[in-house]
């Protein structure tokens, strides 16, 4: 059915194109669309197309995916400290399908790690990564961390408890990195305590850095794998290949559309019944909080519970370091030409071995939790307080604008009889309610700061020339009433 | 996008591939464009419903705010100043903020609602009892009882509030004025 190809294949690709008629031709002989596009479609496969092979494209979907939500929560999003939380909470709870598209955003980012494992698992198990695919496979490394660098970034930016906590622990585990762990929280906090430079941080590495670097990578990481071609099944030579060819289109294009498709109604159908919830928000001082993290960090959390004082060098720094140089180094250490799994068993073993290791730990985090009476009760509570904010309507924030002389006012009883005073005196006919200014005369918010003490009374008392001028009269009041309106003026800020 | 895939598989095909085998990959080509575009075209409903959202709900309000209990108003000799908290709901956030109003009585003797913000230069109209009338300290303008322009520099008379009742109590609707204009003319 599908048609096969020789090497020749690539010469065709790059003959001159025949000159087409119409529109399409006008716009293909400027820009060489059609062969960019029969480039991408016509990469020969040896050994043909195969369902193992989806993930690569799968991921693509998931990225782009994770870009446009992205974009689209950031019409509403503000990252800081105080307005963050109340803005998703407002694309949560007021914005028309915001519920759907951060659950979107949310939820693929989970879907991100669940593919990406698929994919550097089918690399591994294929031994797709030799025959001249070292730098292929560093780039896709690279990605590996960035993507969990997306992750862990985006997480704190609801800035609700259950983010802010567990980024939190995530900072703090890094401190825990000999030499450069504290400076490197600090770095990442923006200080020494979680607050408003932080969220400022994670946004920027979130939308800003990382992306450009994904961008970047995922550029090079195609470019290298269209020049090292396509492996092939675990048979094949990965530095010649011998067995019949297949093009990309159509049938791999149909598996990997497959994939999308699942994809697509997955995702939609998590984030249409099940949408991701938003907690009540971040407060530092909540001591009875029990962080946890998502659960692709479920590993390395539990993993460094077991790693204390000095023998915590060995379990968080060289430990982590061999794997993860171990995995990086991957194509230079392992140079045999041999792939198929099942003639490389030290390969395979360890790839077991990696696997139970971190679903065992990830399990053994749940375990302990669900048998501990105490911890499993405050994680209960914590889960039905989100549940019930989740229900509660969406409040608007109070602006700092709001009444704050009023609530000044309030606050100081002298203040209060001097704002009745300033009302009952008409002040406020020039001077604007709550000392803001009008047309007619200056406001008098924030003059405490720009008037000595006891200039004030003389003012009120004797006039500059210039505010006579502007048509302010001298005030006759008793002593008592005097002293209030000062500390009401005062207190306008 | 289901054109192109047309045409670049009938180029590099043309010397291959059998006509039957040709016609079939178009046809799938085209099949595969149109769903592509369907789809996602049904991904970009939530993404465009998401953006217009302010063009399709209101996102600024002013709320209404009490005044009083109706009661209070029943026998109104003078107008009466009323203190209001206005809230002002702006996307996810709200300011709070207070502002004079005069309950008063037009000719006929209905309740209406006056804003105290003179509308020549915006200062705050108090009531002078003594001279039945509204003047304005900064620059004298004068308006009668139902906030009828009298003399001064003003272009207008006192601007009315939409008023409702609601449970007994007499909810304002507050909005700023252009001043310096004969015509009463909402700002933003």
């Amino acid at each position: 059915m599908a048609p096969t190809v020789m090497h020749s294949q690539t010469e065709e690709n790059n003959a001159p194109i025949p000159r087409q008629p119409g529109v399409w031709g006008w716009f293909n002989r400027r820009t060489g669309l059609d062969a960019l596009l029969r480039t991408a479609l016509y990469e020969p496969i040896p050994g043909g197309a195969r369902l193992a092979y989806v993930f690569g494209s799968g991921l693509l979907f998931i990225f782009i995916s994770q870009v446009v939500t992205g974009v689209f929560l950031a019409l509403y999003y503000v990252p800081s400290a105080d307005h963050a939380h109340t803005t998703v909470a407002y694309i949560t709870k007021s914005v028309t399908a915001g519920s759907f598209l951060r659950s979107l955003h949310a939820y693929g980012a989970s879907a991100m790690i669940v593919v990406l494992l698929l994919h550097l698992s089918q690399t591994y198990i294929y031994g797709a990564y030799k025959g001249r695919r070292e730098l292929l496979w560093l780039s896709g490394c690279l990605l590996f961390a960035l993507v969990l660098g997306m992750a862990f970034t985006g997480y704190l930016l609801p800035w609700d408890q259950r983010s802010y906590f567990a980024t939190a622990v995530g900072t703090n585990a890094a401190s825990e990195i000999p030499w450069i762990g504290e400076s490197l929280k600090r770095m990442m906090r923006g200080g020494t305590e979680m607050g408003t430079l932080t969220i400022s941080r994670f946004f920027v590495a979130h939308v800003f850095l990382i992306p450009a670097f994904i961008f970047a990578l995922v550029a090079s990481h195609i470019f290298l794998f269209r020049k090292a071609g396509a492996a092939g099944p675990s048979t094949e030579n990965p530095y010649e290949p011998e067995q019949k060819l297949e093009l990309f289109y159509p049938r791999q294009v149909l598996m990997d559309l497959s994939l999308t498709a699942l994809l697509i109604i997955g995702l939609g159908l998590l984030c249409f019944f099940a949408p991701m919830q938003l907690g009540p928000p971040a407060n530092s001082a909540d001591a009875q909080y029990i962080p946890r993290p998502e659960w692709y960090y479920l590993p390395i959390f539990q993993w460094l519970k077991y790693w204390h004082g000095a023998a915590s060098i060995v379990g968080i720094l060289m430990i982590p370091t061999v794997l993860v140089l171990a995995i990086v180094a991957l194509p230079f250490l392992d140079r045999s030409v041999e792939r198929r799994p099942w003639k490389r068993p030290v390969a395979m073993g360890a790839y077991a071995f990696v696997l139970f290791a971190l679903v065992g730990l990830g399990l053994r985090s749940q375990y302990v939790d669900k048998h501990d009476a105490g911890v499993a009760q405050q994680l209960a509570k914590q889960r039905s307080e989100e549940e019930e904010y989740m229900h509660k309507p969406f409040e608007p924030e109070l602006s700092s604008a709001s009444l704050t002389a009023a609530n000044v006012a309030l606050a100081d009883p002298l203040a209060a009889k001097g704002k009745t005073i300033f009302e009952a005196q008409s002040c406020n006919a020039c001077h604007g309610d709550g000392g803001v200014g009008t047309a007619a005369a200056p406001a008098l918010v924030g003059i405490a700061a720009k008037i000595p003490p006891g200039q004030l009374a003389q003012f009120f008392e004797h006039p500059t020339p210039k505010m006579t001028a502007g048509g302010m009269p001298p005030i006759d009041l008793p002593a008592d009433d005097l002293k209030a309106l000062i500390a009401y003026v005062e207190s306008l800020k | 996008m289901c054109g192109c895939a047309t045409d670049s598989d009938g180029a590099s095909q043309k010397s291959a591939a059998p006509p039957s085998v040709e016609n079939r990959r178009s046809f799938l080509a085209a099949l595969l464009g149109v769903g592509s575009a369907l789809v996602g075209g049904l991904l970009s409903v939530p993404l465009i419903r998401f953006a217009l959202f302010p063009l399709l709900r209101r996102t600024t309000e002013v709320k209404s705010s009490p005044a009083g209990g109706m009661t209070e108003f029943s026998a109104l000799t003078e107008p009466a100043m009323r203190t209001i908290q206005i809230e002002l709901v702006d996307g996810w956030r709200k300011t709070v903020s207070e502002k004079a109003v005069y309950v008063t009585t037009d000719k006929d003797g209905q309740l209406r609602v006056l804003t105290s913000v003179c509308p020549h230069l915006g200062c705050t109209v108090p009531w002078n009892k003594e001279k039945n009338q509204f003047i304005c300290p900064c620059h004298g303008a004068t308006f009668t009882k139902d906030g009828s322009r009298v003399s001064g520099p003003s272009l207008r008379g006192m601007d009315t509030l939409e008023s409702s009742v609601q449970d007994g109590q007499l909810l304002v609707r507050f909005q700023y004025f252009r001043q310096l204009v004969s015509d009463k003319e909402v700002i933003g």
